[in-house]
């Protein structure tokens, strides 16, 4: 097996499926009553439906119980935010990483142990902005460091040191009283009011998640089009030649574990804030491979499919009990998992590209055939 | 490496490990040869598991992540014949055929049709993994099942300087002893076994020598599955079957074929060796970072060899 080949079978060219489309600086006059060309250019990025979804995001809560509101929306925004450096991780980089959800653990971690928690004795009560701050810094450091041992291996091998590290990571947090309070974790972490607006409500939380959810949505779809985007995508499809052009391959693909690491980061204290509480549970193997699980789900090419795989995740977690018993939930995810990697690599974004060529969209997208 | 800087490494890894060993001796001589037994069994089991798990990546390149889930299910099916017929023998053979069958089935009706793809079959066995303990939760609950070993390897044996120790985690060294020298009697000297070495290192001439590779495979991955199933049996005679297992089996299997190299039946049974001495040991005398112990060693053969102490270039 090479390299190329099992990030072929993975990600059938995130790249070559989408050209990025050379923004070509022509410089029309502006006619009569036209917005300036950098509005244009925008404007040809941005389509109907972009509109459509934002605006449902935006007006969601107002149509929606605070059930859905908070259970749904914000969770799977949050998770969403995880798989999200998954995506950008796997699809961009080539790197499947399943410490994503350890990432985010720690973060949690740091907020409940800079910040205040039930736990007086552990945590130091610091000021929220800047126990964020601070478990964001160090969570991101943490995942560099994760990205700096685990480079040295690849395909499958990554999975399988990340897997290592992020299972040594949970005993430690399981056995260890002094710093992370062992099984129990902490308590009570609420979200902080800010200006007068108490983020622990159900829409004023939502909101924070979507503009979370949406800084990382675009920081990823920017990223990939600049040049550190580009030259890492080069990297997964071909390091060797990357390498003989003059990139420092390694230096690439540890700051995208750095990159992923703060976007995990985010959602991390988003996801602790989220439950109010953070126990080496949160970070246990199930949820590591959940991670993955709603990455796969959505489809890795594209960074809208982490938010997509995390909303059908939520949503067969809160609603698959009412169809089998609570018990069976994982049958129930772990064969939707299953048939969607055997039906459709790409997950189902790719269902929904595959369905828009077959009905002949203006802008079908072909995708590489993948070699039986 | 020089022979001076390999030196080095042995005397900077070696000179604390023997100066601690003096020193717990010296402590408590009881304690540590306990300890000492106690992490050869678990290495056995280790190797036991890692072993089926290695020659099915060797051959196939195929990180089968439900490898902990056969083992499992092995455990299982050999509790249940034990428990009809009451015999222990006939509670091993079971495992070790149950599971078998089933990695026999998942080779036939899926990774046969995703060779090469290995992400895809990495996370085709993720949900395999998923469903399969689901399952399994579902048939035989979340009670913790142990069964008794044989009545003629039952009890303690006396041994010097460790005054009572289980006979039959002892039974369970000497065995995994046996099955390591015969699987690399198997590998080596027999011609199904050369076909299987011959595979690892070049597929597409194996195929192109006329031999039947997916024939091959299926045989490989049936061993490997059945090794897991057979070590479901030990385990659960040595210590106790329950839901979760199975992924501490698998996670076992990955950490000792990450030390010890992907692919190579000596290699699991070195890393299962280091692993079993440094998580039995780190229980007995940190056991708060005992986890962090077998993460060191991980970490060091990373960094001094990256595909593990045994691994070759593939």
């Amino acid at each position: 097996m090479s390299a190329a080949q099992w990030r072929n079978a993975m990600n059938s060219g995130a790249a070559s499926a989408r050209p990025a489309p050379l923004a070509t600086p022509v410089a029309e006059p502006l006619a009569h009553g036209e917005l300036p060309s950098w509005l244009q250019r925008l404007g040809r990025h941005i389509g109907v439906r972009h509109v459509v979804v934002l605006l449902a995001l935006l007006l969601y809560p107002a149509v929606a119980n605070s059930f859905f509101t908070f259970q749904i929306g914000a969770q799977s925004l949050a998770l969403g935010l995880v798989a999200l450096s998954l995506t950008f991780l796997g699809g961009y980089g080539g790197m499947v990483s399943l410490a994503q959800m350890t990432v985010a653990g720690l973060a949690g971690y740091l907020v409940a142990i800079f910040g205040s928690s039930s736990l007086a004795a552990i945590s130091l009560g610091w000021p929220w902005w800047l126990a964020v701050a601070f478990a964001i810094v160090l969570a991101t450091l943490f995942a560099t460091a994760v990205g700096w041992l685990s480079v040295r291996t690849e395909g499958i091998y990554t999975i399988m040191i990340t897997l290592a590290i992020g299972v040594a990571f949970f005993y430690l947090a399981q056995q260890n009283y002094t710093l992370f309070n062992g099984f129990q974790g902490f308590n009570k972490i609420f979200p902080p009011k800010v200006l007068g607006i108490d983020f622990r409500a159900a829409t004023p939380f939502y909101y924070l998640t979507l503009a979370c959810a949406l800084a990382g949505y675009f920081f990823v779809k920017l990223l990939v089009r600049a040049p550190f985007g580009v030259a890492l995508q080069g990297v997964r499809d071909n390091p060797r030649r990357m390498h003989s052009l003059g990139f420092n391959v390694t230096a690439h693909r540890v700051a995208a574990y750095a990159v992923a690491g703060l976007l995990a980061a985010v959602g991390g204290v988003l996801l602790v804030w989220y439950n109010n509480r953070i126990s080496p549970g949160s970070m246990n193997t199930g949820a590591m491979i959940n991670i993955l699980v709603i990455a796969v789900l959505g489809g890795m090419n594209r960074p809208i499919g982490a938010f997509v795989g995390a909303l059908v995740f939520v949503l067969l977690q809160n609603f698959a009990i009412d169809l089998v018993s609570r018990e069976r939930f994982n049958l129930v995810i772990g064969g939707v998992f299953l048939a969607i990697v055997l039906f459709s690599p790409n997950g189902l974004v790719g269902i929904w590209t595959q369905l828009r060529a077959r009905l002949g969209a203006r802008k079908a997208i072909h995708t590489p055939r993948r070699q039986q | 490496m020089s022979r001076n800087q390999k030196l080095a490494t042995w005397l900077v890894l070696g000179l604390p490990i023997a100066a601690l060993s003096l020193w717990a001796i010296a402590d408590n001589a009881r304690l540590y040869f306990t300890t000492l037994l106690n992490s050869l069994t678990l290495a056995s089991l280790y190797f036991l598991v890692a072993s089926g798990f290695t020659l099915v990546f060797g051959l196939m390149r195929n990180v089968n992540l439900a490898h902990g889930s056969l083992y499992l299910f092995g455990a299982y099916v050999g509790w249940m014949v034990g428990e009809q017929t009451g015999s222990w023998v006939l509670a091993v053979v079971a495992g070790f055929l149950s599971a078998a069958v089933v990695g026999l089935l998942l080779q036939v009706v899926i990774f046969r049709h995703m060779q090469g793809q290995d992400l895809r079959q990495t996370l085709v066995t993720i949900g395999i993994a998923i469903v399969l303990a689901d399952l399994m939760l579902w048939i035989w609950g979340a009670e913790i099942y142990t069964f008794d070993p044989p009545a003629w390897i039952y009890g303690s044996t006396a041994l010097p300087l460790v005054e009572k120790f289980p006979t039959y985690r002892i039974a369970v060294l000497v065995g995994a002893i046996a099955i390591g020298l015969g699987l690399w009697w198997f590998l080596a000297r027999t011609r199904v076994g050369m076909m299987i070495r011959a595979g690892v290192d070049d597929r597409g001439m194996l195929a192109a020598s006329g031999i039947n590779v997916q024939l091959v495979f299926a045989v490989t991955f049936a061993i490997g599955a059945g090794m897991a199933g057979l070590a479901g049996v030990v385990g659960g005679s040595a210590l106790s079957i329950s839901p979760g297992e199975d992924t501490r089996y698998l996670l076992a299997s990955l950490v000792v074929v990450i030390v010890g190299g992907m692919g190579s039946v000596g290699g699991a049974a070195i890393g299962a060796l280091l692993i079993g001495l440094a998580e039995q040991f780190g229980l007995a005398y940190a056991p708060t970072y005992s986890v962090v112990f077998t993460f060191v060693i991980m970490v060091l053969a990373l960094a001094f060899r990256p595909r593990g102490i045994m691994g070759r270039p593939a």
